[in-house]
């Protein structure tokens, strides 16, 4: 699948943002003061800017309040519904927090119950589609969840060293989840993208296996067309190795030992900063292999799963 | 609006016979024709004339070489023999269980309760491509100059179109077939002659395991004849005149006189 910079600058900023309202939810950062405001502030910046950023792969952005009336039968529609109710409720908990002092805890559950459920509605729109059967996949969703919670555990805790609170529970759940993360992640890129083609091959595409092997012969076409170019992309796939590294580089060892780097001098925001800011980019570097690496049934139809022949590959 | 109907009383839908589908492309060219001014926005092209040419079609035929896998040509009593080439055209399929319809999020992509059609709204549609996605056969196509979801609408506008002679009243790709590849019709009533063709020549579902129920069909290949049996191939000899009267006497004299 193409990997569209929009969709994956939407998911990991959001992510991330989502994260951190459902831990402000459950009382990470204390009412009052500057902290409850930065994280406020800092959840509002990354939901925001992530679903702006959405907008921007659509054909028709001034359309994009349609997207919230399918709710009951589109996990698209659902994801705009829930990080809409989202953002209301944890504004209302958020207000209460910085100008009230005031940490209304129904509201903050309600709060961190509906940014889980923003998240997981947006895994759902990849993890439900039978057609790209790597991210038809049951661990895609957890995987989602996994670094919302991660990233926005890091960033509580980049609030609270910031503003001299109590930061040590925070960080050690940040390497908790971080480190269950990437196991998460570990688990998946082990399984989904094996799946190949779901069983699917160029025979049932076609209906001719019970004749014998098919073989493309000639496109429909001489030059990519969209299908081509949304759905049947191969140009990463020769640097997954490398790519996963980076990532894990990135998204894992560096937060990681920063982290606990933080946490054995009592503290050092600093260090947070660069561990939050490493692990962003790590997560998109994910990201982006997540549709890089996936594949869809259409590519079938176009040389791709072919038992024989040269294009046995992708 | 984008939950599925559940089943239609009519299922209108394509029969296309890939025994005799000879790849001409035509009705991939009537389709962009009819539809490019018919229903919804143009299909538009970019850089038709340039060096990488691209644009929207609704349908689209594909060649496949088949190399006849030896066990089934041996459960075929041998009759598939050498590879052979298999032209492919391949639209929507208004599948019943469409997966393309419940993923949309504006309801712009729908399924028609009456006769089953596949559609897009195209006033409402945002462009966000999650039915090109959800499809498992690459069926839509975003239009790149409208930023809309393009597909095959069956020429809705043409087969309930009265202002159109009554034999006109097919699918573009249908009424342009020269060899007669494809054929439209209700599937849901079996005694249709769709749903007879489909009976008696095996019709196949693509991807039956995505289980999306596929209404249109595809007839597959017929056994290649016996290449030893050379009864059916002399056709030449039917073209040989046997005289008759005084030029029959004077070529029975010619060829007595050796």
């Amino acid at each position: 699948m193409h990997p569209a910079g929009s969709i994956i600058i939407f998911t990991t900023l959001s992510g991330m943002g989502l994260g951190l309202m459902a831990l402000m939810g459950l009382g990470a950062i204390p009412a009052g003061g500057g902290a409850a405001l930065a994280g406020a502030a800092l959840v509002f910046l990354l939901t925001g800017a992530g679903l702006v950023s959405s907008l921007f792969h659509l054909g028709h952005p001034e359309r994009a309040w349609r997207a919230l009336s399918q709710w009951r039968s589109s996990w698209l529609s659902r994801e705009g519904v829930l990080s809409v109710l989202a953002l209301a409720v944890f504004g209302l908990h958020a207000g209460a927090m910085v100008f009230l002092d005031l940490n209304l805890w129904p509201l903050g559950f309600l709060a961190a119950l509906l940014a889980t459920a923003t998240v997981y509605a947006t895994a759902m729109i990849y993890g439900s589609l039978r057609s790209v059967p790597t991210w038809n996949d049951p661990l895609t969703p957890v995987v989602y969840l996994a670094f919302a919670a991660a990233g926005g555990t890091l960033a509580a805790a980049l609030i609270a060293r910031l503003f001299a609170l109590p930061g040590a529970v925070l960080e050690l759940l940040a390497v908790v989840l971080l480190v269950a993360a990437w196991t998460a992640k570990a688990l998946w890129w082990k399984q989904a993208p094996a799946r190949g083609f779901g069983g699917s091959t160029p025979e049932s595409a076609t209906g001719l296996g019970g004749i014998g092997r098919v073989r493309l012969f000639e496109a429909p076409h001489t030059s990519p067309n969209y299908l081509l170019k949304e759905m049947v992309f191969v140009v990463g796939r020769r640097h997954v190795r490398k790519l996963r590294t980076i990532a894990v580089i990135l998204g894992a060892a560096v937060p990681l030992a920063l982290v606990l780097l933080s946490l054995a001098f009592g503290g050092v925001w600093p260090l947070l900063v660069v561990a939050v800011a490493s692990h962003v980019a790590g997560v998109l570097a994910e990201r982006w292999l997540f549709f890089a690496e996936a594949k869809h049934t259409v590519a079938l139809y176009y040389g791709h799963g072919e038992a024989h022949g040269r294009r046995v590959a992708g | 609006m984008t939950s599925l109907p559940g089943p239609t009383p009519k299922k209108l839908g394509l029969v296309i016979d890939l025994d005799i589908c000879v790849g001409c492309h035509a009705c991939v060219v009537s389709c962009k024709e009819w539809n490019t001014g018919g229903y919804g926005a143009a299909l538009s092209d970019q850089d038709p004339y340039g060096a990488a040419p691209s644009g929207s079609w609704n349908n689209r035929v594909h060649s496949f070489e088949i190399e006849p896998d030896p066990a089934a040509s041996r459960r075929q009593g041998g009759a598939y023999g050498d590879a052979r080439i298999v032209h492919f055209p391949k639209s929507c399929l208004h599948c019943e269980d469409a997966p393309c319809v419940p993923v949309c999020p504006t309801g712009a992509s729908y399924k028609r309760a009456e006769d089953g059609i596949v559609l897009v709204n195209e006033d409402i549609c945002i462009g966000c491509g999650l039915c090109a996605w959800a499809c498992p056969y690459g069926a839509r196509e975003m239009d790149a100059a409208e930023g809309v979801m393009k597909k095959c609408t069956l020429c809705v506008d043409r087969i309930y179109n009265e202002n159109i002679p009554e034999v006109d009243r097919v699918p573009a790709c249908v009424r342009s077939c020269p060899t007669n590849a494809r054929h439209f019709g209700d599937l849901a009533d079996p005694d249709s002659e769709v749903s007879r063709m489909v009976a008696e020549r095996g019709g196949i579902d693509l991807m039956p395991e995505q289980e999306t129920k596929p209404v249109n069909k595809y007839l597959p290949p017929r056994p290649r004849r016996d290449r030893d049996d050379t009864s059916m191939l002399n056709l030449a000899a039917l073209a040989d005149p046997v005289p008759t009267g005084f030029l029959g006497w004077l070529d029975n004299a010619l060829e007595r006189l050796g």
